[in-house]
Order: structure tokens, then sequence, then C-alpha cells
């Protein structure tokens, strides 16, 4: 029963993936790491050094002395606290026109938000999600926190 | 005793309304400040001043305070450090019906340069542009021949071509809104986003 499942979830992960890669590009790149941080993309867990490309569906996880920053396609700039977890929903971005859609939850921990051209172009386009509450981004900076689930 | 545990970790999250979530919103580097909606799953609340808060217990109640940039540096400091920094744009401009830079334009390449050194990890869009004199077909291709040519130019000069992408916009977006086939200096330009 549990190998259906498994079966099932790798199957939907790779038509996301698969989707992904026919859409375009990866969501963001990574400016700035420190100490502990990690990314969980299908299951497995990634250490993240700058650089590194932040897909749509990936989480985002720093440590107790981690944090760390990235730059998204739209110039969407986002950045993390220590003990924090953030997970990018969705990303999606027309460079030309710049409709898009960028939607993230941040399941714990502390968030800094400058907003970009997703914003920018149509008022809630960008959202972050957070444990209580829907937030709506109308071309903004913003912090966010999160108290730890328990 | 563990199961005492339990029956108070019931209790505290049975009765108080812990707070759970907290968003302030900050003024940007200009001092404009933006808008955020708050939506707990009822009625949104705006939030529309530099340093306003409003934090979400676990009943979906808001609370709105006034906090100060002193707080926020305190509460928020080590996400707020982590911050990329913010993307710096360079118009370059070129000769006419050519991917040669005008001579200014070659020292602002120089400047582009320093600041892709500055930051982190840079990467670079460079997107080209002509003014609206020639065919549309033809003006694809040049505006794309200019922004290779800037990339070409940053790779030569240490930039990683990886991290480089070069895209044409032909006539579709001249700075200077034109009639068809008028020649326009400010059109010939190719646009850089260093981030």
């Amino acid at each position: 029963m549990r190998q259906v499942w498994c079966r099932i979830a790798l199957g939907i992960t790779l038509c996301i993936a698969a989707h992904a890669a026919g859409a375009a590009e990866a969501a963001g790149i990574v400016k700035i790491a420190e100490g502990s941080v990690s990314i969980e993309r299908a299951g497995a867990r990634l250490a993240v050094t700058p650089g590194l490309e932040v897909q749509a569906a990936d989480t985002l996880v720093t440590g107790e002395n981690g944090k760390c920053g990235i730059t998204f396609r739209d110039n969407s700039l986002l950045s993390l606290g220590p003990n924090s977890r953030l997970v990018v929903d969705r990303f999606s971005f027309d460079s030309t026109t710049h409709e898009g859609g960028f939607e993230s939850t941040l399941k714990q921990g502390k968030l800094a938000v400058i907003s970009g051209k997703i914003a920018k172009h149509a008022r809630d386009a960008m959202k972050v999600r957070t444990p209580s509450s829907i937030l709506g981004v109308r071309g903004t900076e913003f912090v966010v926190e999160a108290a730890a689930t328990p | 005793m563990r199961i005492w545990l339990l029956v108070a970790a019931a209790a505290l999250t049975g009765c108080a309304a812990v707070p759970q979530d907290r968003v302030v919103l900050l003024p940007g580097p200009d001092g404009k400040v933006g808008q955020i909606a708050v939506n707990p799953g009822g009625r949104e609340t705006v939030l529309d001043a530099a340093y306003a808060s409003a934090a979400v217990d676990s009943t979906g109640k808001i609370d709105q305070a006034q906090l100060d940039a002193n707080q926020i540096a305190q509460q928020f400091g080590a996400a707020l450090g982590a911050l990329p920094p913010r993307p710096k744009s360079f118009t370059l401009y070129f000769e006419r019906d050519s991917d040669q830079l005008t001579p200014d334009s070659a020292n602002l390449a120089t400047a582009a340069l320093a600041e892709i050194a500055a930051r982190p990890v840079a990467d670079v869009i460079v997107i080209g542009h002509t003014d609206r004199t020639g065919e549309l077909a033809y003006n694809d291709t040049l505006s794309l021949q200019r922004a290779v040519a800037v990339r070409e130019k940053l790779i030569a000069e240490g930039g990683d071509p990886a991290r480089i992408t070069a895209t044409g916009r032909g006539e579709r977006e001249p700075l200077v809104p034109t009639a068809d086939e008028v020649p326009q200096p400010k059109n010939r330009r190719a646009e850089l986003s260093v981030r």
C-alpha cells in the first residue's frame, strides 16, 4: 500500500517537474546563504550554496544559525532568518508581459520580502500564506513572522 | 507525568487565543509605502502605513499596532540582513544601424562590470532594442545582435557566461515613442539588469 502511494507521489512529482521544465527557467537564484540552509525537493534534501537555482514546489529550510536570500526572476527579493521554513507553492512569470503569479507559504520562522514585477503588474498576483492568514501583496516591502508549529 | 503534560498542553491550546503570525509593512528606499492585505479567512485588513503591524491569533482575531524601525531591526535583523541587493539597471546606446556602442556607453559598460563584481553571484539580463527605421524582422535581428554584443563584452571582461542572458525586443519597446521609420538615437539601446 505504502509503495503504491509512493509511486503515485513520484508520478505527480515527475509531472510537475516536466511541466516546470517545459514552462521555462528556474524561479530564482540563491544569492546569499549562511549557516545551515537546505532545500527539500521531490523527497530529497539539497545543501544550499549561493548560485543554486530555486524551483517551484521547493521548500527552503534554515537551521538555528541559518539565513538565506533569493532573487526571483521577476526581481522579487525574499530572505529567511534562522529556524524558518518556506514553501514556493507557485511561480510563473512572463518577462515580456510581466504577467504571472507568485505564491509561497511561510510555515515557520521569519521572512523579509521586497516584491517585484509580478506584484507591480497585477494586484494580489503575489500572495504569502502563513499558518493563520493569506497576505495579498500590493507592491511593497514587509516582514512576516510565523510562530513555530508545536 | 507524561499524561499530565499532554492534558496541560491540550488545555492551553484549547482555551487561550495564542498569538500566531505577524506581518509588518516597511517603507521603500524612497520612503514610499505600499499596501498589504491580511486575510485570516474572513474580512481582510489592509495595512498601508510604514511599520504598521498586524498580529493574528489562533482564533483569527487581528491585533494592529504601530512599531518603529528599531523594533524591526531587533526582531527581523537576521532575515533583513540576508536580503539580496536590489537589482540595478543600466542603459547603453548604440551607433545607427550597428551593434557598436557609442563612446559614452562604452564607459558605462565598465560601470556595469564594477556592479557585477560587487554582487554575490551576480546574474545579468541584457535586452536589446532598436529605433523604428527598417523592417520589423530586421530590427528583431539587430536588437538581438546588440544584446549579444554587450553580453560578449561583459564575458570578455570576466563576466560568467552562464549568468548572462541576451534577448532582443526589436522595435516593439521604444524608450521614446515615434512614428514608424523615424530615426531616434535614444531607442538604439540595450538595457542591462544586474541582479
